[in-house]
């Protein structure tokens, strides 16, 4: 394996909205091990209170050795997280977890929801970089996102559109896209049956995306999030039932499941 | 000419438990290391005292429900539920690898009856590379109504025995906090025949979402770890050191050489470092070349020198 705990440069902290974050770290030895669905544990001070690091999943890393994250301020970590300055060092562990395996880009559709849109930059970044070295013609993946409202989610749509995606939108107020949910946007797309589904969000999103994808038979991965102590498989804190029984470790077996192996109905 | 002698010797880390000699006093606690391998890539594992590994049961256990844990002031509750691949898995899987490493493995067990250590203790008799066997005994007795084994002296000094009974290696007894006196259990291991005590295992506490009104822990319950408790395990690691004549490893809240070493002048021979690992999963290293620096700092002839040497008007 290859993970390292490093202290690294912050390099620029940006307020998407009044309580969304992006970070921007000078992390090239994470980054260039780094996959599409890994996860990096930050410490979100040097002191004793928080104690625990905090999990985020790798928002997008560059090949100047860049690597973000994304996140919304929801308690004391995030809150002294988005007070980091640039230039302040900030200790990472990572990459850690097991990441999205790829299929094809022009059978995947990708699912976000609220923050969970972050690990889906770098998956369809790859999924891109994957489409080019084929040397034929671009293919893309279908991207579906949603957020609470257009202040939340407009940057964020923006961010694949910069890399050449259409992104289906859809929001809780209707002040952007479709007024609804995504799974409402998923039921009306028409996907084709050999499209596997990428999805991270809120439980209550993937549990619909997952029993559809059941019904349906399509393949379907999860990014689960949970609380966690160490990230690396120590602590078994960040258990989650499996549908066959007993418990698989979200951040050792995952974060990444197939969605049909999960027990839903919590 | 006759050269000039450098300081290049490196210090005398050395300590004992029992017959059991460590290369220092600097081990990892159990249920914060997995089974040593997870942490390979963050902190140099042949360099240890000892690799203290996850609970062993007689048969692999699943472990609670979610959530398992919650962060707490300066602190963390768990409730693992004591999630293990059990005995048999433990030395096929498990063992070979730790074995490879060269430095002690302790083997930290656990039962829901007498007679369960006593047979995870038969199985693990002459395994190769295990140095010692650390005696979990906070767990409920089921044959006793539920009632901890190390909240009763009677029950700790049985199962104390059960286990040396089956051992050539050093028997550790891991003394729970929650009791009245931690002293009488650890007497009363000392005199079934253990040949060390660790403390302190976790302090029970539980923490409640007032939004929900639901406790945090799916259990309700769990054991409180991490700075929060070091004055507390300090104390009793203290209180331990001046009744028993076996020696005591300290345990609860180490996170750096300093912590380790204010625990060796209360009596610990050794020490255990345990949630500062999830933090900071190089934290062994830290704290063995924090002491290293002291003791090369303090021209002191041993790290043995500060066991026990509290200075007490």
């Amino acid at each position: 394996m290859s993970q390292f705990q490093q202290k690294v440069e912050l390099v620029c902290s940006d307020r998407m909205t009044e309580d969304v974050v992006r970070l921007t770290f000078n992390a090239p030895t994470i980054a260039v091990h780094a996959r599409p669905g890994q996860f990096v544990m930050v410490q979100t001070s040097p002191g004793k209170d928080p104690l625990l690091r905090r999990p985020f999943s790798i928002h997008q890393v560059t090949s100047e050795g860049y690597l973000q994250i994304l996140f919304k301020v929801l308690g004391k970590g995030t809150d002294l997280l988005a007070q980091v300055r640039a230039g302040e060092q900030v200790s990472l562990l990572g990459p850690l977890g097991n990441g999205f395996t790829l299929g094809l880009p022009e059978t995947a559709c990708l699912i976000g929801g609220g923050m969970g849109i972050a690990p889906l930059l770098f998956l369809a970044t790859r999924f891109l970089q994957q489409s080019s070295s084929d040397n034929v013609a671009k293919k893309m993946p279908t991207v579906i996102l949603g957020a609470r409202n257009r202040t939340e989610l407009e940057p964020l749509v923006d961010d694949f559109q910069e890399l050449g995606i259409d992104v289906l939108a859809a929001t809780d107020d209707g002040s952007f896209g479709y007024h609804g949910l995504v799974t409402d946007v998923l039921k009306k797309l028409n996907l084709s049956p050999s499209a596997g589904i990428y999805c991270c969000g809120p439980r209550p999103m993937m549990a619909a995306i997952a029993h559809l994808c059941q019904i349906e038979n399509r393949a379907c991965q999860v990014s689960v999030e949970t609380v966690m102590a160490c990230g690396m498989g120590a602590c078994l804190g960040c258990a989650v039932p499996l549908k066959a029984g007993g418990y698989t470790h979200v951040c050792s077996d995952g974060p990444i499941f197939e969605a049909e192996k999960l027990l839903w109905s919590l | 000419m006759e050269p000039l002698i450098m300081q290049t010797k490196n210090p005398d880390l050395q300590v004992s438990i029992g017959s059991l000699a460590l290369q220092n006093p600097v081990m990892t606690a159990s249920g914060t290391f997995g089974y040593g391998r997870e942490f390979e890539d963050f902190v140099n594992l042949r360099r240890l005292g000892a690799v203290v590994v996850k609970g062993i049961s007689l048969e692999p256990r699943a472990g609670n429900p979610p959530p398992r844990i919650v962060e707490t002031a300066c602190g963390m509750l768990n409730a693992i539920g004591l999630e293990n691949t059990g005995v048999d898995r433990f030395i096929s899987d498990k063992m070979p690898y730790l074995a490879a490493l060269g430095v002690p493995v302790i083997v930290n067990i656990l039962g829901d009856s007498v007679d369960e250590y006593r047979q995870i203790a038969e199985r693990l008799a002459g395994v190769a590379g295990i140095g010692a066997i650390e005696v979990n005994i906070s767990c409920p007795n089921v044959k006793k109504g539920g009632v901890a084994f190390g909240t009763d002296p009677q029950m700790a000094a049985a199962v104390t025995a059960a286990v040396k009974g089956q051992c050539q290696v050093p028997v550790i007894v891991k003394l729970s906090p929650n009791v009245t006196d931690v002293t009488v259990v650890a007497r009363a291991v000392e005199e079934a025949g253990a040949d060390a005590v660790s403390l302190i295992n976790t302090l029970i506490g539980m923490a409640i979402d007032l939004r929900s009104r639901r406790p945090r822990l799916a259990n309700v319950i769990g054991g409180l770890s991490g700075p929060a408790i070091k004055p507390v395990a300090l104390r009793m690691v203290y209180q331990v050191a001046r009744v028993v004549r076996i020696p005591v490893i300290g345990i609860g809240g180490i996170a750096t050489a300093e912590d380790a070493m204010e625990f060796m002048l209360a009596g610990a021979s050794a020490v255990q470092v345990g949630t500062a690992n999830f933090i900071n999963p190089g934290a062994c290293d830290d704290v063995i070349d924090g002491i290293a620096a002291y003791v090369t700092e303090q021209q002191m002839g041993s790290v043995r020198e500060l066991i026990g040497a509290l200075r007490v008007a």
